[in-house]
């Protein structure tokens, strides 16, 4: 029997001991780079302009009166304006939002990652749920405040209304990112837990939860993101376009930093133009701030296994 | 020795453990020769079972893992599950502390019982059969804590009442051997420490709630065979105080550690279904060297699995 002969992968098979040094052309490999490459250069291209564009357009607006003064309809009081109101109405939201849908959405996963049994119909059905709801349009969450929070609840247009609309809406974002983040908790933690003695919600609360605090960090905080740059759903909540306070309360009367854009916008003056740009350059600055919190978040309290 | 219904916690700690004055030392055998012949197994002492098998079977579903299993565990032996893989050593260990409960659809007939108590009775905690009944994993699992907080959490969550914490920590360390390699460094990650001291630190932290059964499953698979010897030295010692059920894929390590021994093997059924089944169960010694069933033999030898 004679042995088996093997086919080569290669056309030519090197000698033994030929040259290391001539190197082949891999015409695959260019080409998959040049492709990812440019991908990655319009992704930042377009990033980078809009950004230059904003940078240029409001470099003049960009000092202090854009926090200490209060917006204005005039363009002869135009000098001496800014922003506050809605910087603070913004604020105000923005807090609240945590305040409501981060105890609510890590509860909700905590309950669907560790309690909840999924072969039950109904856990499934609200599983699919909320992998849904991430998926509605935001100004469809405006329209069910207005009918029922403000109207049927009798909230009215106030921050407090804002800030739950705002909370119902980035609500999936947080249950899924939290789940991701308890997901990745080996099993062998809680298995390892389980056998000292200890209970589902000691094993849950001191060990899952502390691991997964920089998932649940990060992904709370780019909801939050989220939510801090909606205009659509506070358009049909009555954020104030114009108005010359801060909020004081929850019931109180509020506008917001896009909505605050959006007005300014609207009008043909390039002076209100500008202005708008220094707010955008505002509000970027807010959403950066919120992310280098959730990058140290999670590279203090990452864990290795 | 006196012992607690499962389902009430025991309130003093020297009620429930006294210490075995029956010490024996360990015969010689040849820890380095992994691959030599098995050797004989350390003549069992005398002993009452402190647990009972009878008629155990574990379903996944409807598919019946392991069929009828009846053995004895001798109190303060060591006692050893060998066979070939998927034949349900690891699923009987499991069902011996309830650690199956957290595998969804995992369900056990036949009974296991704990100084006469069922332990699948509905009014059992399952808490506190692990409490009593502690379990060292395949791979080393600490937690991502400090080496200290592993070895004192398993008391705090089980609420024992401890005079001075750091005394418990240090008598845990030194009965798993691994106190003069970490006693400068309490406070470092236990993740820090090697594979080998890894895994004796998941020991420290299992004798540390004081249980009365540990539970082995592979404890040195992923290890090398250094800290293999050091593992089976330790069991060895704790063997004075504590009843030790070991699954393990290594003959030699069981011929070298164990008292006695269960061969389990995987039956084919009509259905062409694989199921465990308990081949013999006997001393350590008679089962490597007189073994009473063929396919034991065959295993013992070489000659299958």
């Amino acid at each position: 029997m004679s042995a088996p002969t093997l086919t080569p992968t290669r056309p030519e098979p090197s000698a033994p001991g030929a040259a290391l040094t001539q190197r082949r052309s891999r015409p695959g490999e260019v080409a998959f780079r040049l492709a990812m490459q440019s991908c990655l250069v319009i992704a930042f291209g377009v990033l980078a302009s809009l950004l230059a564009w904003v940078l240029i357009k409001g470099w003049n607006r960009l000092d202090s009166r854009l926090w200490t003064e209060m917006p204005t309809g005039l363009t002869s009081r135009l000098d001496g304006a800014g922003v506050q109101s809605a910087l603070v109405g913004t604020l105000w939201i923005i807090s609240l939002v945590a305040v409501i849908c981060l105890p609510i959405g890590i509860l909700s996963a905590i309950y669907l990652e560790e309690y909840a049994d999924n072969t039950r119909w109904y856990n499934r059905l609200l599983e699919l749920n909320i992998q849904n709801l991430a998926g509605v349009p935001s100004i469809i969450f405006g329209i069910l405040g207005l009918g029922i929070i403000a109207r049927a609840l009798g909230l009215g247009f106030t921050v407090i209304t804002a800030a739950i609309v705002l909370s119902l809406l980035v609500l999936p974002v947080v249950i899924i990112a939290t789940r991701e983040a308890i997901r990745a908790v080996p099993q062998s933690i809680r298995q390892a837990s389980y056998a000292l003695g200890a209970t589902k919600w000691q094993t849950v609360s001191r060990q899952v939860l502390p691991s997964a605090v920089p998932g649940i960090a990060t992904g709370s905080i780019l909801a939050l993101s989220r939510a801090i740059g909606e205009a659509a759903p506070l358009i049909v909540l009555g954020a104030v376009t114009f108005i010359t306070f801060n909020p004081d309360g929850l019931d109180s009367a509020y506008t917001a930093l896009p909505i605050q854009i959006y007005t300014f916008i609207t009008r043909p003056q390039a002076e209100f133009a500008e202005l708008a740009a220094g707010a955008i350059v505002l509000l970027l600055a807010i959403v950066l701030v919120m992310n280098s919190i959730a990058i140290f978040v999670r590279n203090r309290f990452e864990k290795r296994w | 020795m006196t012992y607690q219904p499962l389902h009430r916690r025991p309130k003093n700690e020297s009620e429930v453990r006294t210490v075995n004055p029956d010490t024996t030392s360990r015969p010689a055998v040849n820890i380095a020769g992994v691959g030599a012949q098995p050797v004989a197994g350390h003549q069992p002492r005398a002993a009452a079972p402190v647990m009972e098998l009878s008629g155990v079977s574990v379903y996944y579903g409807a598919y019946e893992a392991v069929r009828g299993t009846s053995m004895p565990i001798q109190e303060k032996q060591i006692t050893a599950m060998i066979g070939p893989s998927g034949c349900g050593k690891s699923t009987i260990l499991r069902s011996l502390n309830r650690m199956n409960d957290l595998i969804p659809g995992a369900r056990v007939t036949g009974s296991v019982t704990y100084h006469g108590q069922d332990l699948y009775a509905k009014d059992v905690d399952p808490i506190e059969v692990r409490r009593r009944i502690g379990m060292v994993f395949q791979k080393p699992n600490p937690f991502p804590k400090s080496i200290y907080d592993n070895v004192a959490y398993g008391p705090r969550v089980t609420g024992m009442k401890v005079a001075n914490m750091d005394d418990l920590v240090e008598k845990a360390l030194r009965d798993a051997a691994l106190w003069d390699e970490v006693k400068d460094k309490l406070k470092s990650s236990g993740l820090s420490l090697s594979g080998g001291q890894q895994q004796r630190l998941c020991i420290a932290r299992t004798i540390a709630v004081k249980p009365e059964i540990i539970l082995m499953d592979e404890p040195c698979s992923a290890l090398d065979p250094i800290a293999t010897a050091k593992i089976e030295d330790l069991m060895f010692e704790l063997s004075n105080d504590y009843t030790i059920v070991i699954v393990t894929h290594n003959m030699q390590q069981a011929a070298r550690v164990s008292h006695y021994t269960s061969f389990f093997t995987a039956e084919v059924d009509e259905k062409q279904e694989r199921h465990g089944r308990l081949v013999e169960f006997t001393n350590t010694s008679k089962l490597f060297t007189n073994p009473t069933d063929k396919r034991t033999e065959d295993y013992i030898t070489g000659r299958f699995g």
